[in-house]
């Protein structure tokens, strides 16, 4: 008999209070029992609308039912059977606007907590698993960047037998998983872990190695591999382009974040890389990055920290679950304000001043168009700027790589099917062709671009 | 890891060190840098390349011991390995025949000018050379630049080698006296660069100049290294590092290069016992 409760049984989280003073993880996951207990409430819908929803397409009610019974272990093989990277899902996928948005339950009150189930099987799994090395084919592939969407597809195509080399720019692999998301949302330890449940297939790394700068991707031809996948991401962040952005004390949130995650400023000094924090801190932007942000900057001692976003709190484009968290954890904010200046005096940040917007009509993207309000400048005062309004595709790759045609945003264009670029063989996914978008989507755009390369080079080899 | 296979003490405060670097040695040029980290948790610092060989696989970086990474990684040896060592990073130097040019070279700046240089003689240019340190020990790469360079000059602050003063009193006395360049290309400190291009603006000599500022990645990542460039915001790690001298904003990278002194300092003081 199916647990009937409307309501997702509640997961623990560490008290804002206390939060805001360490980079421990706010979400503290389920116990086996409860995890028993939320997996009851699934109805094991013969149509799994879920697993349509997931863009990797995980057996979701096939998991489940091995958690309903206490196999942990089998659900674990069923989850990564699809999806490499279960512990990070669980924690990162937007499930309510996937597999939870479409979930039966969801009419009636709360989905199923898939997520949260993902997340449980995962952590439980951790560190016990047996990974086969599968036997090799002796085919060289290269796959350009370590984030969601080059692991993916190197883990996929090393299960195939492929021989397949990372080749990452920065000295540890990940990507986003690393250098963006916070600690206290994406422990780095767990993510190391899963990484190297994917090494373990038998993939190579080559660190330190920027694919258009260190090797070029003819180059890489040369070397003997047969095709490429690029999952270099949106690493390159954008400014508004105003007055005083260049003043000590305005960061760009993948400065700031990349500081704290990857380079481990939080424990300075420990780790020797710095970062400075004011007392009062404006965060420009609405997204999960403006929230990572405000939330860093809060527990890195900051007294205020504001999120000035130009639209309304529905138009905010972060996750619920993360607006909410930034709101406990007593991030102020300011919505409907857009900055026009940074005031500095002797060079540092020292006030901000902006202008208030009103919604009109809906714009391309269907949101309604913030307009500013004549005459509503006015000031704040702060002593850091951190600027969280998007990234771009890094243009380093398409710059050294002439045949790579890109859009008008630098985004690398693909067949939609087969994820292939405008040069043969080469592949590319992930936020380097969709612009900042999710880890799943990018960890989808791996699969399906690792299951074409497949395709294409045993038809070649069939030739 | 990147084998340390020389290391050679310059000066009191100047080390050069070759590293075992194929990625790097195979595709870098002159104007180029890299970015390094000592240790597992150490940060990333860049230092422009001194020199490379491409048979060898190998790339020589030269700098100075002043800060918490380059005093760790000055207590590395041949043998040892340094953690990371990512590269070629930034545009190479656009480096054209020229009749003439003049390098100048500040303290440990006189080190990526100097492949520079080496470079344009390979091009058929004849280059001259300015070479500055606080003292006759502070002045490095003497013996290279003898190789390549028709006239060298010196300036000391206390002239015990060449002239008392700056290389840009050097530099005037050379125009004063009638000297023609068709470019200059002046590598140091930051306040030594906007005093090169105080003198060669008036006179449109075309100055280029080498920027270093702040960064963490080296591929246009972070945005922590941005300068201001004819009045727009360019990245110093992927539209540099050298920049049109007349064009930057030398104020806004010495207040920028300015920002983590407190953290700095602390680090050096409490961080390592030298």
């Amino acid at each position: 008999m199916p647990n009937m409760s409307p309501k997702k049984v509640s997961m623990k989280e560490q008290d804002p209070e206390e939060r805001v003073k360490n980079f421990q993880e706010v979400a503290l996951g389920y116990t086996l029992d409860e995890a028993i207990a939320e997996a009851d409430r699934c109805l094991n819908c013969r149509h799994m609308p879920c697993v349509y929803g997931c863009p990797v397409n995980v057996p979701i009610p096939d998991f489940i039912s091995e958690l309903k019974k206490g196999n942990i272990k089998e659900a674990y093989d069923i989850i990564t059977s699809e999806n490499g990277l279960p512990a990070i899902c669980g924690r990162v996928c937007p499930q309510e606007s996937q597999c939870e948005q479409v979930c039966v339950r969801g009419r009636k009150g709360d989905p199923v907590g898939i997520g949260r189930l993902e997340r449980f099987v995962a952590d439980y799994c951790m560190d016990d698993k047996t990974v086969e090395e599968p036997a090799s084919n002796d085919i060289k592939i290269a796959v350009v960047g370590g984030g969601p969407a080059g692991l993916t597809c190197a883990a996929d195509l090393a299960k195939k037998g492929y021989v397949v080399t990372i080749f990452e720019a920065l000295h540890e692999l990940g990507g986003v998983l690393m250098y963006g998301i916070p600690e206290f949302r994406l422990p780095k330890t767990l993510v190391q872990k899963e990484i190297d449940t994917i090494i373990k297939l038998g993939v190579h790394v080559e660190k330190n190695v920027i694919v258009g700068k260190s090797i070029t991707v003819d180059e890489l031809f040369d070397e003997g591999y047969k095709a490429v996948f690029i999952g270099s991401g949106a690493g390159l962040p954008r400014f508004m382009g105003l007055k005083g952005e260049n003043l000590n004390g305005v960061y760009s949130a993948n400065e700031f974040l990349t500081r704290v995650n990857l380079m481990k400023a939080y424990d300075f000094p420990n780790h020797p890389t710095p970062v400075r924090i004011g007392k009062r801190v404006a965060v420009i932007g609405g997204g999960n990055v403006a929230m990572d942000a405000a939330r860093t900057a809060k527990r890195l001692g900051a007294e205020e920290v504001m999120i000035v976003y130009r639209r309304s709190k529905e138009e905010l484009p972060a996750r619920l679950e993360e607006v909410h968290h930034a709101e406990e954890e007593g991030i102020e904010f300011k919505l409907l304000n857009n900055p026009t200046e940074i005031i500095g005096e002797d060079g540092e940040v020292k006030a901000m001043q902006c202008i208030r917007m009103e919604l009109g009509e809906p714009d391309a993207s269907g949101r309604r168009r913030p307009v500013p309000i004549e005459n509503s400048s006015f000031t704040m005062d702060v002593d850091t700027v951190i600027i969280a309004i998007g990234q771009t595709p890094n243009p380093l790759l398409r710059d050294t790589t002439e045949p790579l045609e890109t859009n008008q945003r630098g985004c690398i264009i693909v067949h939609q099917e087969t994820m292939e670029t405008t040069m043969p063989n080469v592949y590319a996914g992930g936020d380097a062709v969709t612009g900042a978008a999710t880890v799943i989507l990018a960890m989808g755009a791996g699969k399906k671009a690792a299951k074409a390369i497949d395709e294409k080079l045993r038809n070649e080899t069939k030739k | 890891m990147y084998k340390i296979i020389d290391k050679t003490k310059l000066n009191e405060q100047v080390e050069q060190m070759v590293i075992q670097a194929p990625y790097v040695a195979r595709r870098c040029e002159p104007g180029q840098f890299i970015i390094l980290r000592v240790d597992e948790k150490g940060e990333r610092i860049p230092l422009t390349i001194a020199d490379y060989n491409r048979e060898s696989d190998q790339v020589t970086i030269i700098y100075q011991v002043v800060g918490y990474t380059t005093k760790l990684l000055s207590q590395m040896n041949i043998g040892e390995s340094i953690s990371d060592f990512v590269g070629p990073l930034g545009q190479p130097a656009k480096l054209k025949k020229h009749k003439r040019v003049l390098g100048i070279g500040g303290g440990v700046g006189a080190a990526p000018l100097y492949p520079q240089l080496k470079k344009l003689k390979e091009m058929g240019t004849d280059v001259d050379v300015i070479i500055g340190g606080r003292s006759e020990s502070h002045i490095i790469l003497e013996e290279a630049f003898q190789t390549i360079c028709k006239n060298m000059y010196f300036a000391t602050n206390d002239g015990s080698k060449g002239k008392k003063g700056f290389v840009t009193d050097v530099l005037l006395e050379l125009i004063e006296n009638g000297e023609m360049y068709d470019e200059v290309i002046a590598i140091g400190p930051l306040i030594m660069m906007k005093a090169v291009v105080g003198i060669t603006k008036p006179l449109n000599i075309p100055t280029s100049v080498s920027l270093n500022p702040i960064m963490i990645d080296g591929t246009g990542m972070c945005g922590g290294c941005r300068v201001t460039i004819g009045g727009e915001v360019k990245f110093a790690c992927v539209d540099g590092p050298d920049f049109d001298g007349f064009l930057v904003d030398f104020d806004e990278c010495m207040r920028r290069q300015t920002y983590y002194k407190d953290h700095e300092n602390h680090i050096c003081k409490i961080g390592l016992n030298t």
